[in-house]
């Protein structure tokens, strides 16, 4: 369980406080809903990019990093398709600092050319590092766009390529801080030894008087329901084949996203899982084999991976997972797999309740997703699914239509 | 009028108090190590052992005895094994590190009676059978190859063994050792390391007296293994520092790992060492940070470390760069390098990163995992509390000349070993 207080200030921004006084630290995270699907065309990468920036000084403080250092702080950021989030913590005593630094940045950025200059290059070599200098490292700059054609999920958080990051200016930075950094597009949530009065009258005196800015109004293509098997066949210097097909799949905020979540740990969730017994281990035709979802707030991706045992023909190895997901989908899975994966779940919601960070990063998410009293009757909604759900989900999303598939193969 | 240009007051983080573990015995005489902390109804607990009768001509051993132990007993198939501990949402994890294996159990209290004899019987138990080790080898092999092709990989695998050389801290796997697994050597290996006169167990979480009887009741009567072994020895003697080029023609970024044999944890000045390390690549402001990646934007990161081994110790710089600034990049390191060893450091950055190493000392103690972990650091370092007290008063009182002498002592360019593995 974890508890909170929650108020939203005259601008629009909404403040939750969970007070820990077991720990002399505290947490403020800010999470703003903007990702990479909020991005046009053309112009990719630029959440991320953006999130680099963040750091480069804001119009009152010319040092972001320093002085939170300087407290004993320390903090970070990530960008997904969906949010970008920045966190930071320090020794609870400290706090204000944290508002000082989070809310001059919300307020506006210094916008200077030798930061642009410098994390495009970071940018750039992260994108190296990742995605270019990896053996697999490219599979989801394939995925994506073979999965859909209209949605911005069809390129991924570090962007389409290099060039665009390349040629980003000074302009667009300024008009994607306009357009999506505004305290009504934000979610801040402050936790640790702190209480909540305290944390009032700083958000009162650091952030009520940024200006409210302009509503963002989301309005992304949608993507057209798919009836047709899609592949892809990709030749590169790596040194085994491998498979990833992926199917579409409901919304995080849909009814059924639990079922899914269930649905790919019995499939995948360590060794006792069905396609690591059957594929890897009595089978023997992959060295690791995977499934998971991809979490998206618009229609998602569940995805099957393998990388194959070297000699084994890709067909007998793609027929070997379709006998896996087709299996799933005739025929109920048992009472004891269930119940196992319910424990599971059961043990991770408890076990993510020891970090101050995960507990506030959990309930920004989930008051993005409508409220954050969500958090604590997630693990609710996993213990009243069923066998027969599972099989339906199964039944619905793995078909050869709804399926995107990659073959990654080793230049012989 | 808020005045945003004035930073709010903060103080220095005075007080940090460890929570030390409670010191048991099983009736068998297996030393534990409890942090009773928290509000949720959870436990880990940790069975450790040395590594022991290292032998070069075997050097997988002793990971693979740790990667196979959970899958067979005389009881118990691998499947069983992970499907009982998955019924009960417990987490079972096998580490293998350079002085110790932990077999590590993450459980709820409710289902801890039900998972116990499962360990046991692991610890015990277990049999390698012939067909699990056929699908590791394939399998390792495998992952061997796909790694062998990451630069960042190859490069910290070259660094170790040319600084440790064919001992448990360097040895160079090839895929010839995965070939040379033999099941007998594995049951060796396991009979002689894996029995109570070598274990230590930490446990930590919502410990009370009925979870103390629990694990007496299945970890305190006799065990199956008390086959003789013989420590691990190690006789590092410092290297003229090398040049180790590998050439990737196709890289679009080198991988560069580069550092020393220095001295660990027991050390008196390892305290010192560490802040001087943090200043130059311990955090995300240290004068590598800030000239390579955000002065030159070389890099997506960069950074140096100390660790501390049983004995030993080494010092390194690791970072990935593009392949044409590659050159570039070694001469800022060696510049920051010498800063650090003829300048003088200015209070305003010593007090920076004072705050910071107390602020981050503060934060590590998040929860009662993370006191137990802070006493293992000094528990298998022969070491006790007096280790952090120490500690925290060099970081509030080292002196810049301080510094710039430690520095001298312990960063020597030309002792060091640099890998580039890339372009360059």
């Amino acid at each position: 369980m974890v508890d909170f207080n929650r108020f939203t200030l005259a601008n629009g921004l909404k403040v939750l406080v969970h007070e820990d006084p077991t720990t002399p630290m505290a947490v403020l995270n800010i999470l703003y809903d903007v990702g990479a699907r909020d991005e046009e065309e053309g112009r990719t990468g630029f959440a991320h990019l953006f999130e680099h920036l963040m750091f480069g000084g804001s119009v009152n403080v010319p040092n972001y990093d320093e002085p939170l250092q300087r407290v004993g702080g320390e903090n970070n950021a990530f960008t997904s398709n969906d949010i970008t989030n920045y966190y930071i913590t320090l020794p609870a005593e400290n706090i204000e600092t944290a508002f000082w630094l989070e809310s001059d940045r919300m307020l506006s950025l210094a916008f200077s050319e030798k930061s642009l200059d410098t994390q495009r290059n970071v940018v750039m070599e992260e994108f190296k590092q990742r995605y270019l200098n990896q053996p697999y490292g490219d599979v989801w700059l394939k995925l994506r766009p073979l999965a859909y054609e209209t949605h911005p999920y069809r390129w991924a958080t570090i962007g389409q390529d290099l060039a665009q990051i390349e040629t980003a200016k000074m302009e667009d930075v300024k008009a994607f801080f306009k357009k999506h950094y505004t305290p009504q597009n934000a979610i801040l949530v402050v936790g640790g030894n702190v209480k909540t009065e305290d944390v009032k009258a700083l958000a009162e005196k650091w952030f009520e008087p940024i200006p409210a800015g302009d509503k963002y109004n989301r309005n992304l293509p949608k993507e057209q329901p798919q009836n047709e098997a899609r592949t892809l066949t990709v030749n590169a210097s790596v040194p085994l084949n491998a498979i990833y097909v992926v199917f579409k799949m409901p919304p995080r905020l849909d009814k059924t996203y639990q079922v899914y979540d269930l649905l790919s740990d019995i499939l995948s969730q360590g060794h006792s899982s069905r396609l690591y017994n059957s594929l890897l281990k009595e089978q023997q035709l992959f060295s690791d084999i995977n499934a998971y979802m991809s979490s998206s707030l618009d229609e998602g991706l569940f995805i099957v991976e393998g990388k194959l045992i070297a000699g084994v023909e890709m067909e007998v190895a793609e027929k070997a997972i379709w006998a896996e997901l087709e299996k799933i989908a005739s025929h109920l899975v048992t009472d004891d797999e269930l119940t196992k994966v319910k424990n599971k779940s059961e043990s991770i919601m408890v076990f993510s309740e020891m970090s101050l960070l995960d507990k506030a990063m959990n309930l920004a998410y989930y008051e993005l997703l409508g409220d954050a009293q969500l958090l604590n009757v997630e693990i609710d909604k996993y213990l009243v699914i069923t066998a027969e759900q599972i099989q339906e989900a199964a039944k619905t999303t793995f078909k050869k239509e709804k399926s995107s598939t990659l073959y990654y193969l080793a230049n012989a | 009028m808020l005045n945003r240009t004035i930073a709010p007051d903060f103080i220095q983080v005075n007080e940090i108090n460890f929570i030390k573990p409670k010191a048991q015995q099983l009736d068998n005489g297996i030393k534990v190590f409890t942090v009773n902390a928290g509000q949720q109804e959870l436990v880990r607990i940790e069975f450790i052992f040395q590594n022991v009768n290292y032998d070069q001509n075997k050097p997988l051993q002793a990971v693979s005895v740790n990667s196979l132990i959970n899958n067979g007993t005389k009881k118990l198939s691998a499947k069983q094994i992970a499907e009982q501990v998955d019924y009960y949402g417990a987490y079972l994890q096998t580490d293998y590190g350079a002085d110790h294996t932990a077999i590590t159990l993450h459980s709820l209290n409710k289902h801890l009676v039900s998972v116990l004899p499962i360990i046991w019987s692991i610890l015990n138990e277990s049999i390698f059978p012939q067909q699990e080790l056929d699908i590791f080898i394939q399998n390792q092999k495998q992952k061997l190859k796909v790694n062998l092709q990451k630069n960042d990989f190859l490069a910290r695998k070259t660094f170790a063994n040319t600084i440790f050389g064919e001992t448990a801290y360097g040895s160079d796997i090839s895929m010839s050792h995965y070939d040379d697994l033999k099941r007998d050597d594995l049951l060796a290996y396991f009979k002689a390391a894996f029995k109570p006169e070598n274990c230590t167990i930490i446990a930590a979480g919502k410990f009370e007296t009925k979870e103390f009887d629990l694990l007496n009741q299945f970890f305190g009567k006799s065990w199956e293994n008390h086959n003789a072994s013989v420590a691990n020895e190690f006789n590092h003697l410092p290297i003229a520092g090398s040049d180790v080029y590998i050439e990737k023609a196709d890289a679009v970024q080198s991988a560069i790992r580069m550092g020393n044999l220095t001295i660990n944890r027991k050390h008196e000045d390892f305290a010192k060492l560490q802040i001087v390390n943090t200043l130059l690549g311990g955090y995300f402001g240290s004068r590598l940070m800030a000239n390579i990646r955000e002065d030159k934007g070389y890099t997506y990161g960069i950074g140096s470390g100390i660790a501390s081994l049983r004995h030993a110790g080494y010092f390194f710089i690791a970072t990935e760069v593009g392949t044409e600034v590659c050159v570039s990049a070694l001469e800022e390191i060696e510049k920051e390098i010498n800063i650090l060893k003829t300048e003088l450091v200015a209070e305003e950055e010593l007090g920076l990163v004072r705050n910071y190493m107390l602020g981050s000392m503060l934060g590590s103690l998040e929860n009662a995992f993370s006191h137990a972990d802070k006493f293992k650091n000094i528990y298998f370092s022969d070491l006790d509390y007096d280790y952090y007290t120490k500690y925290i008063h060099t970081v509030k009182t080292i002196t810049p000349e301080e510094i710039i002498a430690t520095a001298n002592q312990y960063l020597d360019w030309n002792a060091m070993t640099k890998v580039v593995v890339g372009k360059k």
